[in-house]
Order: C-alpha cells, then sequence, then structure tokens
C-alpha cells in the first residue's frame, strides 16, 4: 500500500483544498521539501531582531510615560501595534498551511517548534515567539538534525526562557563574586530535546552540561551574547566525552556537544519515535521506529532521509485516522478546505481575534502559550474535551456563517474530505436544514477533527 | 425567538436521548466524597489587601495613604472596630453581619523577592513552597487535594471560564468548561452531530456531555449579566449536583493608577460572584466555603500615581454558609516603617496555604499529614485559625 494523496494531504499536510492540489504522494512531497520554502517567502514573518527591538522601545515608553500626555499616547499607539504583530503572526501562520502546496513543511514547522517549545512570556519573551521559530527553527527542519539543535538551544529565546541567562559557572571570574549555576537548560536539552527522559544519562551529566553552557547569555538588548567570565573554566565530561578544555572566548565547545548529543542513538530512538507517534499514531509500531532510528544514525541525523522512512511505512498509507487534529491543524485545514484566504494578514485584529486567537485559546491551544517546555500534549483524549470539542463545533459553525459564497455541503463534503468521507458525514451533508450547518457538521466530522 | 423556542426543545430531547449514555448516567447522586462544597477565587494582578479590608485603626495607615479614601470617614463599613470594609464590597454587609463572611489578614504565599505576576500566580496555585515549580510536569494543589478523595470523580471538581487554571491541572480527572464555549445549536443540527459521531466513541461521548453542560449556558445567563458572574452561575450549577470544588478567576486587580476607579469593576464582580453563589445555591450555600485569594498584597504606600505597587502581605476573603464569619483571622503586624518588609510592604504574618489547608481538612476531613506532604508540601499549619463554623 503506498501513500495516497488523500491521505498525504490530511495526515501529513495542512488538508484537502479546492486550489491547490494534494501531494502526490511520499516522493512529491519529499521533493517540495527539499526545494525553496515558497510560503515564507509570500507570508514573511517578522525575525526575532525585529521583534526584540520593538520590545525594548515598548519597555522605553512605558517607562516614559509619566512624561505627559503626548508620551502616554506614543506608549500607547506603540503597544496597539506591537500587539497587532500578534494577531498578524496567527493570521499568517494559518494563510501559509491555507495557501501552501508544501503542507508537510508547514507541519513539521509546528511539529519542530513544539518539539523546541519557548513560550509566550515576559520582557524579550512577549509576543516574539514567532520570530523565534521564523528564525531558528523553520530554516533547520529540511537539513541536519544537529543543525536545528544548535540553532534553537542556542537562540536568546530558549536561553531567556529556560533561565540559561542567569546561570553563571561557580569557578567563573563572575562566579566568585556571587550567582551561580542554573541546571534548567541544561536538564531540559538532555531529558526534552536529545536523548529523552528515559536516556542514556545521569544527574552528573546535567551538571556538566549545564558548566558547559555556562557562558551562554543574552545581551540587554535581546541578542545571543558569549560571556568568557561566566564560563567554568575547565573540561565537562558530559556522556563520557571531554569538551571545553580550552573554553577561553567562545561557544564552540557548546556547539560541539550540541552536535554529538543530535546523533546519539538514543537521540535517534527518542525523536523517531516523537515523530511518528505525532503523524502516526499515540502507539505507533515499534518496527517504524527503529528503522526511522537506523536511518537516523546512518545519516548522521539528516532529517529529510527519516521523514522519508516515515512516509514509506505501510502504517502511513493505512487509511484508519487515529490522531486528532491539533486546534491550529484544524483551524489552518478548515479555513484551507473553505478556500481563497491570501488577505487574511490584512484583516483588522478584531476579526483575527474573534474568529482565531480566542477560539483557539477555548480549543485548549492559544497561540504560542504552551503550558510547559514540553510542549503540547499527543495524546487524542487531551485534546477532545467537552470544552475544547464545543468550541470546535461551534468555531465551524461560526467560520461557515461568516463566510461570504458559501460553497454547498454536498460538494464541500469531498472538497474537505474526499474519499475519506464517511456515510453518515455524507448523510449530514445533504441533510442539514442551511448551508452554514451542512458546512458546520461536515468540518465538526470525526473524518474532519481526525488525521 | 424561534431560537428560544429550539433550544428549549432541544434541550428537552437531550434529557431523553442523554439517559443511555455511559458517560453521564450514575454520577448524579453517587457516593459523594463529601457533601461539603468549596470554591477557589483567584484574584489576578494582586489585590490589595490593605483597601479591601481597611486596617483603619491603625494610625500609619491615613499617613502612608493621604490621597485615598481611608475607614468608615472615607466610606467604607466598619467590621471591628479597627478593620473596615471597602466600599466597593458593601453588598457583602449582610454575609458578614449574618457571620458568612470574614477575612484573614497579613496573609502571603511563601513567594518573597521578585514580585512577578505570573510566578507569583504559579506558586499561589501550585502551592509550593518559596521557588517558581519548575516548568515541565507542573500541577496544582487542588488538583491534588483530589487524590485524597477517594470517590473523587471527573466530575468532582471543574475549573470554570476560559483561563487555563493550574490550580486544578494534574493527574487526577477534573472537568473544566467556558460558559462561553457553549453550544448554540438547533435540534436538527443537534441529532445531525450525534448521528455523525455515533461510530467514534471519544467524539460521541464528549460532544454528549458538551451539550449537558451547554444546557447550563447561555440559557442561564440573564440578560446583560456580567461573564464573570455568568461563571458563578455556571459553578452554582454544578455544584447543586455533582460537583464539590469549583475554581474560576477574576482579574483585574493591578492597580497601580486609580485605585479607587480601577477596583471599583473588581470589588463589583466578587460581590456579586460570592451573591451569586449564595443565591444559586439555596439550601448548599449552608455548606458551601469561598477562599478567594490572590498572589501577593500591595505595597503599603500608595504611590505617586493614586495607586499601589507590588507588595507581599495580602488579604485572604473566606465566605460561605459553612464559614465561621464575622471575624478577621490573623495576627496584625502593624504599618510602622520598622514593622514593614522591605520597608515596603506589609509583613505576612500567616500563610495562605495553612488557611486553605484548614478550610479543606473541614470540609473534606483529610488528615494533616496528607495536606502538609501532598497538597502543599512543607506548609506549617500551626493552630486551627476555626474558619468553618
Amino acid at each position: 500500500m503506498t501513500l495516497s494523496p488523500t491521505l498525504a494531504a490530511v495526515r501529513f499536510g495542512t488538508g484537502l483544498s479546492p486550489q491547490v492540489p494534494a501531494p502526490r504522494g511520499a516522493s512529491d512531497m519529499l521533493d517540495r521539501l527539499a526545494g525553496p520554502d515558497h510560503m515564507a517567502q509570500r507570508f514573511p514573518q517578522p525575525g526575532w531582531d525585529v521583534r526584540v527591538a520593538g520590545v525594548m522601545q515598548w519597555i522605553r515608553l512605558r517607562q516614559n510615560r509619566k512624561n505627559g500626555d503626548a508620551a502616554v499616547d506614543a506608549f500607547r499607539e506603540h503597544a496597539r501595534v506591537f500587539n497587532a504583530g500578534y494577531h498578524a503572526d496567527l493570521a499568517r501562520i494559518v494563510a501559509r498551511a491555507a495557501r501552501t502546496e508544501d503542507g508537510f513543511r508547514e507541519r513539521l514547522a509546528w511539529f519542530w517548534a513544539d518539539h523546541f517549545t519557548v513560550s509566550e512570556g515576559q520582557g524579550r519573551l512577549r509576543k516574539t515567539i514567532s520570530g523565534y521559530t521564523e528564525d531558528a527553527v523553520r530554516p533547520y527542519i529540511t537539513g541536519r538534525f544537529g543543525d536545528l539543535l544548535v540553532s534553537a538551544v542556542m537562540h536568546p529565546a530558549m536561553v531567556s526562557y529556560l533561565d540559561q541567562d542567569r546561570s553563571v559557572g561557580p569557578g567563573s571570574r563572575r562566579g566568585q563574586r556571587g550567582g551561580g549555576l542554573n541546571e534548567n537548560l541544561a536538564r531540559e536539552v538532555l531529558e526534552l530535546h536529545t536523548l529523552g527522559v528515559g536516556g542514556s544519562y545521569t544527574q552528573s551529566d546535567v551538571r556538566q552540561l549545564a558548566e558547559l553552557l555556562t557562558g551562554l547569555t543574552v545581551t540587554k538588548e535581546g541578542l545571543p551574547h558569549f560571556q568568557p567570565n561566566s564560563a567554568e573554566p575547565g573540561a565537562e565530561i558530559v556522556l563520557g566525552r571531554s569538551y571545553g578544555q580550552e573554553r577561553a572566548a567562545d561557544s564552540g565547545a557548546i556547539v560541539r556537544v550540541l552536535q554529538d548529543l543530535a546523533v546519539h542513538p538514543d537521540t535517534a530512538r527518542h525523536l523517531s519515535a516523537k515523530l511518528a507517534r505525532h503523524f502516526l499514531a499515540d502507539t505507533p509500531p515499534d518496527g517504524l521506529v527503529q528503522a526511522m532510528a537506523v536511518r537516523w544514525i546512518a545519516t548522521d541525523g539528516d532529517l529529510l532521509s527519516v521523514y522519508g522512512v516515515l512516509l514509506d511505512h505501510p502504517v502511513s498509507a493505512e487509511p484508519t485516522l487515529r490522531k486528532v487534529r491539533r486546534p491550529l491543524e484544524f483551524v489552518a485545514a478548515a479555513t484551507r478546505a473553505l478556500g481563497p484566504v491570501d488577505r487574511l494578514p490584512e484583516q483588522g485584529n478584531r476579526l483575527i481575534r474573534t474568529m482565531l486567537i480566542n477560539p483557539m485559546r477555548l480549543m485548549g491551544q492559544p497561540l504560542q502559550r504552551a503550558p510547559g517546555p514540553d510542549g503540547w500534549p499527543e495524546a487524542a483524549e487531551a485534546w477532545v474535551t467537552p470544552q475544547t470539542l464545543a468550541a470546535r463545533i461551534q468555531w465551524g459553525m461560526d467560520l461557515a456563517g461568516r463566510w461570504p459564497n458559501l460553497p454547498d455541503p454536498r460538494a464541500f463534503v469531498d472538497t474537505a474530505l474526499a474519499d475519506l468521507a464517511s456515510p453518515r458525514t455524507r448523510f449530514a451533508a445533504q441533510a442539514a436544514e442551511d448551508r452554514r450547518s451542512g458546512i458546520g457538521l461536515i468540518l465538526s466530522s470525526p473524518e474532519f477533527q481526525r488525521r | 425567538m424561534a431560537l428560544t423556542l429550539d433550544r428549549r426543545r432541544f434541550l428537552s430531547t437531550l434529557g431523553c436521548s442523554l439517559a443511555a449514555s455511559p458517560f453521564v448516567t450514575p454520577m448524579a447522586f453517587a457516593d459523594m466524597p463529601s457533601d461539603n462544597r468549596l470554591v477557589v477565587v483567584i484574584l489576578r494582578g494582586a489585590m490589595d489587601g490593605l483597601d479591601a479590608l481597611q486596617p483603619y485603626g491603625d494610625p500609619d495607615l491615613v499617613r502612608l495613604r493621604p490621597g485615598f479614601d481611608t475607614g468608615p470617614a472615607g466610606g467604607a463599613l466598619d467590621l471591628t472596630g479597627f478593620h473596615a470594609l471597602a466600599p466597593g464590597l458593601a453588598d457583602l454587609m449582610p454575609l458578614w453581619r449574618a457571620g458568612q463572611l470574614g477575612f484573614a489578614q497579613a496573609v502571603s504565599t511563601p513567594y518573597r523577592g521578585r514580585r512577578s505576576h505570573f510566578d507569583g500566580q504559579d506558586i499561589l496555585e501550585a502551592g509550593t513552597a518559596g521557588e517558581v515549580p519548575p516548568l515541565s510536569g507542573r500541577d496544582g494543589w487542588l488538583n491534588r487535594l483530589l487524590a485524597g478523595l477517594p470517590q473523587a470523580t471527573g466530575r468532582t471538581a471543574f475549573a470554570i471560564g476560559r483561563d487555563d487554571m493550574l490550580l486544578l491541572r494534574g493527574e487526577a480527572p477534573a472537568s473544566s468548561w467556558a460558559p462561553d464555549a457553549a453550544l448554540d445549536l438547533t435540534q436538527a443540527t443537534r441529532d445531525l452531530l450525534l448521528h455523525v459521531y455515533h461510530d467514534d466513541p471519544l467524539f460521541r461521548e464528549t460532544a454528549e456531555e458538551a451539550l449537558l453542560l451547554s444546557a447550563d449556558g447561555p440559557d442561564k445567563r440573564k440578560e446583560g449579566q456580567d461573564k464573570v458572574e455568568a461563571l458563578f452561575t455556571f459553578a452554582a450549577k454544578q455544584l447543586s449536583g455533582s460537583a464539590r470544588i469549583a475554581a474560576l478567576s477574576i482579574p483585574g486587580w493591578d492597580s497601580h493608577r486609580n485605585q479607587a476607579n480601577q477596583l471599583r469593576r473588581p470589588y463589583g464582580r466578587l460581590a456579586a460572584g460570592i451573591l451569586r453563589l449564595q443565591a444559586d445555591l439555596g439550601p448548599v450555600w449552608d455548606r458551601t466555603t469561598v477562599l478567594a485569594m490572590t498572589e501577593f498584597g500591595r505595597t503599603a504606600a500608595e504611590n505617586g500615581t493614586r495607586g499601589t505597587d507590588h507588595g507581599t502581605g495580602g488579604t485572604l476573603v473566606v465566605a460561605g454558609g459553612a464559614v465561621r464569619g464575622g471575624q478577621v483571622w490573623g495576627q496584625w503586624p502593624g504599618l510602622a516603617e520598622a514593622d514593614l518588609l522591605d520597608r515596603r510592604d506589609l509583613m505576612p504574618t500567616g500563610d495562605v496555604r495553612s488557611y486553605a489547608a484548614w478550610a479543606m481538612r473541614g470540609l473534606f476531613g483529610l488528615d494533616a499529614a496528607f495536606l502538609t506532604s501532598t497538597v502543599f508540601p512543607s506548609v506549617e499549619m500551626g493552630p486551627d485559625p476555626g474558619l468553618l463554623a
């Protein structure tokens, strides 16, 4: 059994579309992935630098407010534009997914942004997260995992989020004046980003890696910085290898340890299983995970090769839809199925808030606000609760109610589901009392909610 | 209007078709962990405890807050001859007189120093000592409480509203529902929805429950009812049935500027919410305890913009028919400069967790060892303050 175009679009892409043909199959998807990132060019997301500069300006203007009404107005205007950027981020994310011929890339970008979660927070993590994922994650998802790991872990967003900027080597020049080690980033690198919680590391490895990571920090302006005065002197032993004898002036030893962790057999196994679990089933077949891990090791973590094993596995082509679409996947797929959304990013804040930002919160996946560095849950049951399902159903109905030139539900059931549509859903599509509820029911159906 | 009729018809058929659902049937009056009810309200943004409960008998209060209206002379309602109730909470006076409202003064979580709302709320809801809990695998103290109630089901505790409440996050199954997620479908569409879901148990059972919960939603929300009050309406509905614990939050307490103006709305919502519970719970109100708590207090002195900044010691509001109210618990630390924490904040003399622990011990008969190890690790419960009647 080989992967059908419908399943390629639904299981590995952002869904079916009336305008964009589904991928012909696995090799078509891999070819596109190996080519240029068209959607990043068509709907560009501002990068990290622009955004942290906006944060700095926000802080300056905020402090300035005491200097009279004009200063208050200046702050308000900046805050308005700044906050609008967060809405536009989501609109661009959805627009890319709705328009793309390379849906696997969008799904992988979401997968890896989730794997390297940084959540919205205060200060430089305020409304900047899409800049981090755009700069540090998305460009690396088709290359070697080691480069993605280095890029994400050493990015100022991650360094801030997991407190690395507060960590000081106890034996460093700064450490002798006070401050101390913070193991947060080191622990998550081993536990979440690479080897996995069951991986073969010990508390000593966490501590040694934490010492090796010292010096990695962020400037006041939110830019990457290596501070030799905070770096723990001498070599550290991580998983039996020694790093950083020469720890003078740069972060080379940190890059080396991350590159080594990226091709560790535990990492290959952990991340192969995570990919398979995300795309195929909450409990993926062991043989598939094994095959992916073998390819990982054989190719030094070449992600395209590993994706290829996943796509070619017979389970990928099985018609049973085992996974539930996450809210972002659902919202994007529904929008894509309904039609053209090129102008979505230009819509007013209010529309984006009522139609995307707020509903996704009710569905349990507020933009860039995963509960912790372990990201969003994977299990179907976590996403289908009374509140979150009600929010999905109601949103589908509301979207249909607002959509201009709504298609006929009897045609839409083929557009949105093709050969996946069940007889029950086909019946509902023709029995619905009006177009709006017909479309809403199709979007609510298990075949549309699952993938 | 047609919609209203439709809905009514739709709800009556709902009752029939749902009777067969394994999800819904046996719950209603099965063995309950207890007959008592606990409502925890998180006041987000740091309520000024020195304004809600004004210790006007301390002469330093007026000295520190010369620009504020303070004590009975400023329109507050005298409670103890030393404390007065903020005018914005005046609607709660009948509860105070009936012994169904009290306050714990000078309380805080163990959080000290950085005074960040986010960290403060995380610590308040995680119930941990001091440090911000680690980001992965966080859970909340109300969820850990459920582990001590052997008969608890997924319907025993409800987090209500759009907020993701860390307070109730964790291993033990619990429900969450935002009344504004309520489904508004005609009967025909509802029937078709269940038809479409028929062969997928996860979707079918969850949708059935969502339709049931939706029936408690907008229909019950009176014309023009405030959206926060609507959360209390929903809480009362659940607590009248199988639920025993409800958690919700009221935002808007971060009063850095023009505090008197800014607090009008959150005070109004807190008072209206408590009174809504009293009205809707009927006889169950007598077995109900409401704890309204905030991440930290605010500075003892007013700032330069007729507001207050982030502080430490604050006030816990305790209400309900199960409460031995009409009193203020806890030791008063004083407001003289030497008595303040860091020469700026009310010095906490009590841990808000110990009051919550005593309330849970009284309501659910939990033993102290469980409370001080699992629910609130390493809390000092101290002597019983006697919150409950």
